[in-house]
């Protein structure tokens, strides 16, 4: 298991996670080379099947990071985004897949510290739980 | 529009787990408005039971396919070249969806996606409400546009109960009293005299309860 360097997708809305992200960037903290980087325009956009891809394809974990929920740039994006979260984690657990591996993070464009920390909180929560699928 | 919901996807994995060849097939339909058999819904059933099968440590094929409608044969008959490249297919239709495909493609086994539930409409966004209970003799006018068939709870035509109190009916605080509601409609449309006059019995040999039913046009009929 400690060998195990698990595969994570993170969708990252283009407003505040991308932000968060530049700042962390001259932080010169650095994001685990595990974690792959999906920006998209707003996490409202995400719909259940972006979500589900991800562990189709052999990812073990995935989340979203987007807006503080008072303070999207659209306004109920991030609301919409943690609802389809929501739902994915009860069709994991319908595969009796653990529903820790998919999450959703409020940020906002300063928090660089915590963009790197959302992403080594992930990586730890599913190198936790193994690899997801066997094949 | 009829509305449905997902069945469970564990037994929807238990229904279908001795089959390595699944076709998911959709519905444009009442189910594509409901969101529950759409192609969007495919796409996402498909991707659940292709993750399952990873999970597993099967080889499990799964193909998509939505079609237009699965109540109308012509339909129906856009699968007959690739059907039989599977061993199972799980329908996401209304209940009629299923049958059609199990009556037009007999050596093949057909799995319900979803259970249906009502005829109904969308009240708001992701929110359906029960409107019609598809008696066959509609009524809807005589108690201001709403159906007590469908809504009251006994389906009263003489309400309402005991059971109605500050608009709400007995069995959920969720549940409107619809006798409340076509009081209230009534006296806005100063009708409420109207509902003095006894309703009677109902025949309901239009409805479920005069057996399966058929309806022929003959102006249609080929």
């Amino acid at each position: 298991m400690d060998d195990f360097k698990p595969q994570i997708v993170a969708f990252c809305c283009a407003n505040c996670a991308s932000s968060a992200a530049n700042v962390s960037h001259d932080m010169k903290k650095v994001l685990p080379d595990n974690i792959k980087v999906i920006q998209v325009p707003c996490t409202g956009r995400i719909e259940t099947l972006h979500l589900l891809k991800p562990f189709e394809e052999g990812a073990d974990g995935v989340y979203v990071a987007g807006c503080q929920a008072d303070s999207c740039r659209y306004i109920s994006g991030i609301t919409k985004a943690a609802k389809r979260v929501a739902q994915v984690k009860g069709i994991l657990e319908g595969l009796s897949i653990e529903p820790e591996r998919i999450d959703v993070f409020h940020l906002s464009a300063g928090k660089g510290q915590e963009f790197v920390e959302v992403a080594d909180r992930m990586v730890n929560t599913v190198k936790g739980l193994g690899p997801v699928l066997t094949a | 529009m009829i509305v449905a919901e997902s069945k469970p996807i564990k037994e929807l994995l238990e229904m279908v787990k001795d089959f390595k060849k699944i076709l998911v097939v959709g519905c444009k339909g009442c189910v594509t408005v409901c969101n529950v058999g759409g192609a969007k819904e495919v796409a996402i059933l498909a991707s659940t039971i292709r993750i399952s099968g990873k999970k597993e440590g099967l080889d499990v094929v799964v193909g998509e396919h939505t079609l237009e409608r699965q109540c109308d044969p012509e339909y129906i008959n856009e699968l007959k070249d690739v059907i039989g490249d599977y061993d199972a297919v799980i329908s996401i239709a209304c209940g009629v969806g299923p049958q059609f495909l199990s009556e037009r493609y007999p050596d093949t086994r057909v799995f319900p996606g979803v259970n249906t539930k009502f005829m109904g409409g969308a009240v708001e966004h992701g929110v359906w409400s029960e409107r019609c209970a598809g008696c066959g003799t509609c009524v809807v006018h005589n108690f201001g546009g709403l159906c007590p068939i469908a809504r009251c709870s006994k389906s009263l035509l003489n309400g309402p109960c005991g059971g109605s109190s500050n608009g709400k009916c007995e069995i959920s605080k969720d549940v409107d009293c619809v006798w409340d509601l076509i009081v209230t409609k009534m006296m806005e449309q100063d009708r409420l005299d109207e509902l003095i006059e006894f309703q009677a019995p109902k025949n309901w040999t239009t409805a479920r309860d005069g057996g399966p039913r058929k309806m022929i046009r003959e102006e249609l009929v080929k």
